[in-house]
């Protein structure tokens, strides 16, 4: 199997409508189960409220009041980023969390023990373990329709192309000139979120233009991969392991009283 | 669904500074004024773990410190002690590894642990520790208990007694190897917070279960292990910092204020009980165990304290990101 061109989404909020169709779609196409009883958050039109196990596109709605312009309302479909560094993929002890052909981070069903540990490793609290069913789960970015030369449920389903699907190359470019024209025109806040390849993740196969910071969506701000401090962490196992070893043995000079 | 009231400064919120619920945010050390939040939600997912993984460290800590003892008693010839602290590594194991399986999703699947090796995974690691470590120890206690097969016991001893150490620490970088603020922030003081509660706790059963007249290196064991645990612990708070707020509120508050009392109070009697007066380290010794005990319940309960509060992942990102802008300016 040769490796082709990283594909990727670039999701621009600031043409979503809000219309959760790709939530719909995604649904329906992976056959994800109803992720709860059916409630109302409370918190403007999103009754989803987070990625999950069972959530693997989630829109977001924030109602600002901004003293100068009135009322402003953010939207914005959140996914997995498919990180180039993946905490999820590094930590997880079996090997079903796997890197595709198209640079995507997918769970293997059928290896996954349930241990639960890509859970917390998540920089962005995406993927989560299915209580009834006991396997973590998260975004696949439509693995199977890719093989078939199909883009995402998503992608497909969005009606203003906020979602977009693609050669991530293109859609880093195509992204740039968005955030370009939107700054012409007046919209100073647009910004790119997860497009650089130095970041702390080293880049995500999903990144976003966000019109406000990252934390209003519920992004962290400057995530980083917990692995890059492996060689940090296992240093000081070590140095505790052999601290151990040598408390052991030095509680017996002094004989056996 | 109800349609959108105007916007009432209270509840829609979502995208104001200090996004989070006022009494979450009330009394804490994070500023309030410098965060943002998606309606107060938690930024990253708590663990899903129960409380199996909590007693798991505690078991595996306790009979990877007890091999290791083990097999320095049976080198330095007192057999009495290497006989409990065998038997103390092989009760460890036995009780681990049940606990390690059931917390899993699918225990089913418990092998799949050993179907690749991945350093960049402290629990693959670890499996493949205790995969190694845990026949050796289970083996060596029981033979030397039957008194049967003294060669191939003492190879057992060997391989427990060297992989003991790793499997007391490894769970300490298993939860710094998380986005958990609290326990990454952590990640270069847990896995000594682990090895001195883990010396503790082997040394405080060896006391229980050895004559007085043989105890002597595991009293001193006790001693040095909950001085260990405890400057550990204090130097990790002192790292934390603000993120080491959960060590002080809350269940994790409570747990940790009580490991602190427990583990000094009973070295403290161990010390003082010695040889002579039994009693007094017995209750010394059930003391440092409990200490122990609560000590990694502590460490479990923060982090998902931690984990729930999206402050204490913005902060400091935030804090980051303003210092790399700083950086930038000055050049």
């Amino acid at each position: 199997m040769t490796a082709g061109p990283r594909m990727g989404f670039f999701t621009d909020t600031s043409v979503c409508i809000g219309c959760k169709a790709c939530e719909v779609a995604c649904k329906e196409w992976n056959m994800v189960p109803q992720d709860g009883p059916l409630s109302l958050s409370g918190n403007s039109y999103d009754n989803t409220m987070a990625l999950g196990a069972s959530t693997w596109r989630h829109v977001a709605f924030i109602e600002q009041q901004r003293d100068d312009q009135g009322l402003r309302w953010l939207m914005s479909s959140d996914v997995c980023k498919h990180c180039s560094s993946a905490a999820c993929l590094e930590v997880c002890p079996t090997g079903a969390l796997f890197r595709t052909e198209f640079g995507t981070v997918v769970v293997q069903a059928d290896v996954c023990n349930g241990c639960g540990y890509c859970v917390p490793a998540c920089p962005f609290g995406v993927i989560d373990r299915r209580e009834d069913d006991g396997r973590a789960f998260k975004c696949t970015l439509c693995y199977d329709r890719l093989h078939d030369g199909l883009e995402p449920a998503c992608a497909k389903a969005c009606p203003t192309d906020s979602i977009q699907f693609g050669e991530l190359d293109e859609l880093h470019e195509r992204a740039r000139r968005r955030v370009d024209s939107l700054h012409q025109a007046g919209v100073a806040e647009a910004r790119l979120y997860l497009e650089d390849e130095r970041d702390g993740i080293g880049g995500a196969g999903a990144f976003f233009l966000l019109l406000d910071e990252p934390e209003v969506y519920g992004l962290p701000p400057d995530p980083v991969s917990t692995t890059r401090d492996l060689p940090t962490l296992w240093r000081a196992a070590a140095l505790a392991t052999g601290t151990l070893a040598a408390a052991v043995a030095a509680a017996f000079v002094g004989g056996r009283r | 669904m109800s349609a959108p009231a105007a916007p009432d400064g209270d509840r829609r919120d979502g995208g104001r500074r200090g996004g989070a619920p006022a009494s979450r945010v009330r009394g804490s050390m994070v500023p309030e004024a410098e965060f943002r939040s998606y309606y107060g939600r938690p930024i990253i997912k708590e663990p899903v773990w129960t409380w199996e993984v909590p007693c798991y460290f505690f078991a595996g800590g306790l009979a990877g410190a007890s091999a290791s003892l083990g097999l320095v008693a049976r080198l330095a010839g007192n057999h009495r002690l290497a006989r409990s602290a065998w038997t103390a590594a092989g009760a460890g194991v036995a009780a681990g590894v049940p606990l390690l399986v059931s917390d899993l999703g699918r225990p089913e699947r418990f092998p799949y642990m050993l179907r690749v090796f991945k350093v960049t995974s402290p629990l693959s690691v670890g499996s493949w520790v205790l995969a190694a470590m845990g026949p050796a120890a289970a083996g060596a206690a029981v033979a030397d208990r039957l008194g049967v097969f003294p060669r191939l016991a003492r190879a057992a001893e060997a391989v427990a007694g060297l992989l003991g150490p790793a499997l007391a620490t490894y769970t300490g970088t298993l939860v710094a190897d998380t986005a958990v603020p609290v326990w990454h922030e952590a990640g270069r003081e847990l896995p000594f917070v682990f090895a001195g509660s883990a010396a503790a706790s082997a040394g405080a059963t060896a006391v229980l279960s050895t004559p007085a007249a043989d105890a002597g290196p595991a009293r001193r064991l006790v001693v040095t292990g909950a001085l260990l645990e405890l400057g550990a612990a204090q130097a990790m708070e002192r790292r934390l910092g603000e993120l080491g707020e959960p060590y002080h509120q809350g269940p994790a508050g409570r747990l940790a204020r009580l490991a602190k009392a427990c583990t000094a109070t009973g070295a403290g009697l161990v010390a003082a009980g010695g040889r002579r007066r039994r009693a007094l380290a017995a209750t010394g010794a059930a003391l440092v165990l409990a200490g122990s005990m609560c000590e990694r319940w502590a460490v479990y309960k923060a982090g998902f304290q931690s984990a729930r509060d999206p402050k204490y992942i913005v902060a400091p990102q935030r804090a980051r990101l303003a210092e790399r802008e700083r950086e930038q300016l000055q050049q």
